[in-house]
């Protein structure tokens, strides 16, 4: 039965090549249908395969071929299915399904060679994720890793024919080469040590081959990888400017998938983590940083996508919170209550902007309410789960990381619900600003608006309710004994780890965290409840921001400073290069060449004198040059003497 | 008598013979100047194959090679003289002048 695997990234590949060779001939259903279908058929694979592992653990790992092969290293294009993967199998496949189903009729006004060219990108990009998650040692993994990142740039500027998205899509690419740099080097040194890439050989007995300085230094690689492909700082920024690419494209590569790659690599990595805690600490710090930070610039955006994509940088800090303090299965968990919740959020404002005909700025909406009821609902059901009200999904995945947070450090613990106040805040605002009070665009715009159809909406209340139940699957111990299924489901994953970390403080606080936890929760509710009065009755305002609005207004100017760190200094350089260095140095060396053999050869023609006699003096004397040089002239000497 | 007298006018006729090819303009003294030289040469030649101490060690027969290449010599230039009169008188028929310098037009 394992041979099934190797089916689930077979289907997306083959609507790939499908839709990607036959783009001109296919109807536009037709894409459809192959597009989503062969996702459908992936994800019921996928629902076989976790239920197998469910019941068997981790299944036994069967390379298909051998993927390279030079003297005694050897890498197997093979594919490991364990509790974490499968875990991932259903999200990506499951998500990207709902998605793609939106995506026939959200994308329905493209020509249907764009269509089509659609939907092989993003069945490449399902690929590519399968591939990354279900690799069975790291260089697989790189192979998806890189996949999903060229899919993310193909996306991002599909609309190519405009400058600036093209802009987008190449600073998405070169911040994540950033990242990947880092994580091919910590491939590099794992193999170096252990010659092989094989998670089973690496995480095995990690200890016995690694000295703690290696184990740091590959551990801070993969996260500089991790940084990149999962929007952490520095590296973030090309996080909100991916919402160039269309919406469907945003809610499942720049939320629910794609980014969490950098979470599956550390969760997948995780004994080696736990066996380097200053490195989990800068990621715990980054995170949390991250996740602060970007709450910070949500909360003055205007565009409904940028707000949810500053929300996505700040929830993967929050992963990064999770993972650096150890809190694996909160993190991953999160991962996955958060691909619900942020793709329903993300599909929720597409069919926002579809209504409006296009327009994303908040100010210009209001009251929407009336006129999108289901999206409303979906759209409501999802901020409670993002902004962690119980019993939504995000109360309990974000609950899991804080108190794993609370347990290591107290400090990371308040920074970590100031972000939360943060999030509930600025998803409040989003929610006022869009759907209540009344409608503030052009009166072509309100005769417009209209319910999306059933493509989208249905994907919308799935996501929606599993938004607002998935965090059953988590429910902390404090509640009920033993009900945290999450936890036991991923425990074999991270045994490793918890072997090393056995000395977990007692449960003898757990009335405390309960209390915590109601007080977090009021106190979010709170914030929410004010949120919504203010943003109720939102008023277009021409004034401009002032003060630290204005500064965040504009992202704390982070885009202006790197282009004055980075950007420009590079492009000096590289005008220095050009202008300098290969004008006068290059160039000049080249034509001097050219011109010197110009110049010599105008003065050796003078020789060619066309006397008779003149050739037969160069004759003569090159004669007797060749005698002075090449005869031996004490021979010459003797045999003279000799003879005279 | 020694050989130094033979290498010796050998040695001045081909001198002679390169001093008159490169300063002569004549193409008939030119022709005349390289006859020379072939001729101080063929003069050696038949000097070195009669008295050289090398030959006298070698032993006995190897004195004949050398004449041998002088009547090569001889045939060549004997057909070299024929094809380089006939050069010469085709050249005096068109240009009327046998003077060497006159036809460089190979230059350029």
């Amino acid at each position: 039965m394992n041979e099934l695997v190797y089916l689930v990234p077979l289907f997306p590949l083959l609507g790939f090549l499908i839709n990607g060779l036959c783009r001109k001939q296919l109807s536009k259903s037709l894409t459809g249908i192959i597009g989503s279908g062969s996702i459908l058929v992936s994800f019921v694979i996928s629902t076989i395969l976790f239920w197998q592992v469910k019941s068997n653990g981790a299944l036994p790992v069967d390379p298909l071929f051998t993927f390279i092969d030079a003297g005694s290293f050897k890498i197997d294009f093979a594919f490991q299915v364990d509790q974490l993967s499968c875990l991932f199998l259903l999200i990506i496949t499951g998500v990207g399904f709902l998605i793609h189903v939106y995506s026939t009729s959200y994308m329905h006004d493209e020509e249907a060679p764009h269509f089509a060219r659609y939907f092989s990108y993003l069945n490449l990009f399902v690929f590519s994720m399968l591939l990354l998650v279900l690799g069975a040692n790291f260089v697989i993994m790189f192979i998806g890793w890189e996949g999903v990142g060229l899919c993310s740039y193909l996306l991002i500027g599909f609309w190519f024919k405009n400058d600036n998205y093209n802009y987008a899509a190449k600073k998405a690419f070169v911040m994540n080469r950033i990242g990947d740099l880092g994580f091919l080097l910590a491939i590099f040194w794992i193999i170096e040590k252990f010659h092989s890439a094989d998670y089973a050989i690496v995480f095995a007995n990690p200890q016995g081959t690694l000295s703690p300085a290696d184990i740091t230094g590959i551990t801070l690689l993969l996260f500089v990888g991790a940084t990149g492909k999962s929007a952490q700082i520095p590296l973030y920024t090309w996080l909100p400017d991916a919402m160039a690419g269309p919406t469907p494209v945003s809610a499942l590569i720049h939320a629910a998938t794609m980014v969490t790659a950098g979470i599956y690599m550390i969760a997948r990595s995780n004994i080696l983590y736990t066996l380097a805690p200053s490195v989990q600490a800068v990621v715990a710090v980054i995170g949390l940083a991250t996740a602060v930070f970007a709450a910070t610039i949500a909360l003055k955006q205007n565009d409904i996508k940028k707000v949810l994509a500053y929300s996505t940088v700040s929830q993967l800090g929050y992963m990064f919170l999770g993972l650096g303090v150890g809190a694996y299965t909160g993190a991953v968990f999160h991962v996955m209550t958060h691909a619900f919740f942020k793709a329903c959020l993300f599909l929720g404002a597409g069919s926002v902007i579809h209504a409006m005909g296009g327009e994303q700025d908040m100010r210009n909406m209001g009251g929407l309410k009336k006129y999108m009821p289901v999206t409303q609902i979906t759209f409501l059901l999802s901020c409670f789960a993002i902004a962690g009200v119980p019993p939504f999904s995000g109360f309990f995945s974000k609950d899991a990381i804080l108190s794993a947070a609370m347990q290591s450090n107290m400090l990371y613990y308040v920074i970590g619900v100031l972000g939360a106040l943060l999030t509930a805040f600025y998803m409040f605002r989003l929610y006022g600003m869009t759907f209540l009070g009344s409608f503030r665009g052009t009166h072509d715009q309100e005769h417009h608006l209209h319910e999306s159809p059933k493509a989208i909406t249905i994907p919308l209340v799935v996501l929606a309710a599993l938004a607002t139940v998935g965090g059953l699957l988590g429910i902390p111990e404090v509640f009920v004994k033993d009900s945290n299924w999450l936890e036991k489901f991923l425990a074999p994953v991270f045994a490793g780890s918890t072997a090393l970390t056995q000395a977990k403080p007692a449960e003898g606080n757990s009335s405390m965290e309960l209390v915590y936890m109601f007080v977090v929760a009021a106190i979010i509710v709170a914030v929410i409840a004010f949120a919504w009065s203010k943003y109720k009755k939102y008023e277009k305002t021409t004034e401009p921001e002032t003060g630290l609005g204005k500064v965040l207004a504009n992202k704390w100017y982070v885009d202006e400073i790197y282009d004055a760190i980075v950007v420009r200094p590079l492009n000096a350089l590289a005008g220095f290069l050009k202008n300098v260095v290969e004008k006068s140095g290059i160039d000049g060396f080249v034509n001097g060449v050219g011109r010197f053999v110009q110049y010599s050869s105008r003065q050796l023609r003078l020789l060619q004198s066309g006397l008779a006699g003149n050739y037969i003096l160069y004759m003569v004397l090159s004669i007797v040059v060749l005698f002075v040089i090449f005869w031996n002239q004490t021979q010459i000497v003797q045999f003279l003497e000799n003879i005279f | 008598m020694p050989i130094q007298y033979y290498l010796t006018l050998s040695a001045i006729l081909f001198c002679i013979g390169v001093a008159g090819a490169l300063t002569r303009r004549n193409a008939i003294i030119i022709f005349m100047c390289i006859e020379l030289m072939l001729n101080a040469v063929n003069l050696m030649l038949v000097a070195f194959s009669k008295m050289s101490p090398a030959v006298e060690v070698a032993g006995t027969n190897g004195g004949t090679d050398a004449q041998l290449f002088v009547f090569f010599i001889m045939v060549v230039a004997a057909a070299e003289v024929s094809v380089g009169l006939a050069i010469i008188v085709m050249m005096y028929r068109n240009v009327h002048s046998i003077d060497v310098n006159f036809l460089n037009r190979l230059k350029n």
